[in-house]
């Protein structure tokens, strides 16, 4: 950024991507962060840490995750050829491990002795609770009373692997309200308590360290399309609620400036209307969990509950380097509706055999708005970041079908 | 150090001076309406309170527990705004121009109004200190620095987890007092320690000539007591917004006695404060 053509330098030193990030967190916590992004440093430099990571990720994981071509979606679009990134194949049916088994290490090498996570669709959650139970650690999930209803078998899938969750009844009860939850938990737990967060978000290094850990995606994706087609892929897509999963399939392409990147916001019931959780499109810079971002605020500054189908995406920020990368213009940002996406599902579903995630149905959508427009020789990447077994019942609800 | 003297520095002197300790009383502005709210408020002096600290509401009260999270949320739905709670300490300055108000919130709706603007508004309306929870030493370019420029003291929090290496980065550009955070915890959870708060408020004493005053879980007479004889204050907020809360309708409304009822609950307190 600074004097370099890199896009890929930040944070700086103060956890700044340009004008995002940063560290807006109370006193309590504030020792706790410093400790922990000391002890990201020192594990980065450890070949054991990494050994153990790959390990985990080739045997417990099941990684790589395969780039498909999907064939019968790339009749279908009658354009670019459509390639999937299959990370809901993945041990517990999406991204959300990647980031998890990283953490876990993480506390376990801290000496930490109780996991603590929010979670919005139950992904996350379920990874979390995953890892805890691998390496028997207690664990505190914390979940919005409304997603608890709309994601009730992965509140059970989490509670069977021993995680106590938590129903968050604050605010509108969703992801935003779990965080805050989280937080406070953790404040009254600094000693012995690790956060696992989810995402891109929250105060530096969690930013930072969450991509990298997820950044395993855009890395076999280069890999995986070079042995495929001689060559790297034209076009990234990928949905975005905080955006890890976005941030972990762009982050090793963002100086490879052939490679047009674009992120799918939930465009709820539309942009035009108050029922949405794109920030970028329709938020403003502001600071919430830690870090300064775009957010859906109203005129005083109040946060406003974002939504979405899809319980993942409906959070009111976003990761603060989407923000940066959003102003310097590197990635595009667009938006999928509630309709669009679930039409986008049941497309994938019945030419592919693919039942998707409502989260990657967003990015779905919009393949299928430019798809048809480009070239056949074009490569076109959309990461399918997790599987839809958790969405039947909402779908079904969404389609007026009683099961 | 902070542009000027203020009301807080003035008071903090007297009270030395007196030998007295400082009541600090908490209540969220807009709670539960502005007419109520700004009663309750302008009834403070009067009841004991020697410094008035002012809750702008947030919808995201991540530092905060229940009692202070839904204090916020009812003057939110009451149409409480930033601008508003300006206006509100405005009013209270044309009968009272010593006692020092602060205001304590989080950083996003002042970022949005713009932390210059906010700040010249904030000690034109008669603000003396505030209080930011989610601003660190860490970002004190932000609004800390903006606000001793504009002669308002800039209040930290100091918590269990402070240790001594990172205390000098905490009180540095800290003002007006030092704010103890009695426990790891939110608002309005766990008593505080005695004894563990005593030896930490030595701690910073051992570093500072600030005053420290404690706050967080103190519920009691008894237990204001007790802290503000192990310090130069106590901060009572959550047992305040609670009887706000006790004393609403059905439908969330003041009812007539609201007023009188916390200002003799902040009397009791602040006869606990300096009981001798």
């Amino acid at each position: 950024m600074d004097g370099t053509n890199s896009y890929r330098e930040g944070p700086d030193e103060n956890g700044r991507f340009g004008l995002y990030g940063g560290r807006f967190v109370a006193e309590t916590l504030m020792p706790l962060i410093l400790d922990l992004e000391k002890a990201y440093g020192t594990a980065q430099q450890d070949p054991a840490f990494d050994a153990e990571l790959v390990d985990l990720q080739t045997h417990y994981v099941g990684r790589p995750s395969p780039l498909y071509f999907a064939e019968r979606l790339t009749e279908h679009y009658g354009g670019a050829k459509v390639y999937l990134k299959r990370d809901e194949l993945n041990h517990t049916g999406s991204h959300k491990i990647n980031n998890c088994l990283g953490q876990i290490l993480l506390a376990k090498r801290m000496g930490k002795t109780r996991i603590i996570a929010e979670t919005g669709a139950g992904q996350h959650g379920v990874a979390v609770a995953t890892v805890a139970a691998r390496f028997g650690l207690p664990c505190t999930v914390f979940m919005g009373a409304t997603d608890i209803e709309r994601q009730k078998p992965n509140v059970f899938r989490m509670k069977l692997l021993g995680a106590d969750v938590r129903p968050v009844t604050s605010g509108a009860g969703t992801l935003k309200d779990a965080m805050n939850e989280a937080l406070r938990d953790w404040v009254a737990n600094v000693d012995n308590t690790f956060y696992i967060i989810g995402t891109v978000a929250g105060p530096h290094p969690y930013p930072a360290m969450v991509r990298d850990f997820q950044s395993i995606i855009g890395k076999e994706t280069k890999v995986q399309m070079q042995e495929r087609e001689g060559r790297l892929p034209d076009t990234l897509v990928a949905c975005i609620g905080g955006g890890s999963n976005a941030m972990g399939l762009f982050h090793p392409f963002l100086d490879d400036k052939d490679v047009d990147i674009i992120g799918v916001e939930a465009g709820g019931l539309g942009l035009e209307t108050p029922d949405h959780a794109a920030s970028l499109a329709g938020g403003k810079p502001g600071v919430l969990h830690g870090n300064r971002t775009y957010l859906l605020q109203d005129d005083d500054g109040q946060i406003i509950e974002g939504h979405s189908i899809s319980a993942g995406l409906d959070y009111p920020g976003i990761g603060p380097e989407h923000a940066f990368l959003r102003d310097s213009g590197r990635v595009t940002y667009v938006s999928a509706t509630d309709k669009e996406a679930l039409e986008a599902f049941q497309l994938i579903t019945r030419l592919e055999g693919i039942i998707p995630a409502l989260e990657p149905s967003h990015a779905l959508a919009y393949v299928g708005k430019i798809a048809p427009k480009l070239p056949k020789d074009h490569l076109l990447v959309m990461n399918m970041c997790g599987r839809g077994d958790k969405d039947v019942f909402a779908v079904a609800e969404h389609l007026n079908i009683d099961l | 150090m902070t542009n000027g003297v203020t009301r807080l520095d003035t008071r903090f002197a007297q009270l030395a001076a007196e030998n007295r300790k400082a009541f600090v009383a908490f209540l969220t502005a807009g709670d539960p309406d502005v007419a109520t709210s700004a009663a309750i408020i302008a009834g403070l002096p009067k009841a004991g309170a020697d410094v008035i600290e002012i809750g702008m509401p947030f919808t995201d009260p991540m530092a905060d527990g229940p009692a202070i999270q839904a204090s916020s949320l009812r003057a939110l739905k009451a149409g409480q705004t930033l601008v508003g709670t300006l206006k509100m300490v405005r009013q209270f300055r044309e009968n009272d121009d010593s006692t020092p108000i602060v205001l304590m919130g989080y950083y996003n709706p002042i970022y949005y109004y713009g932390p210059e603007k906010f700040v010249a508004e904030a000690k034109e309306a008669g603000v003396d200190g505030l209080i930011v929870v989610d601003l660190p030493p860490e970002e004190d370019e932000e609004l800390c620095l903006p606000a001793l420029r504009g002669g308002l003291n800039f209040i930290r929090l100091a918590t269990p987890t402070t240790d001594d290496a990172r205390l000098p980065d905490v009180l540095k550009n800290t003002s007006g007092f030092v704010y103890y955070v009695s426990i790891a915890g939110i608002t309005g959870s766990a008593a505080p320690q005695k004894t563990a708060v005593a030896a930490n408020v030595a701690r910073i004493k051992s570093h500072t000539d600030l005053p420290v005053v404690v706050g967080f879980g103190i519920r009691t007479p008894e237990q204001a007591h007790d802290i503000a004889s192990i310090a130069d204050g106590a901060v009572v907020g959550s047992v305040l917004v609670e009887a706000v809360a006790q004393n609403l309708d059905a439908q969330g409304k003041a009812l007539p006695e609201l007023v009188d009822h916390v200002l003799l609950l902040a009397s009791q307190l602040a006869a606990g404060v300096n009981k001798t």
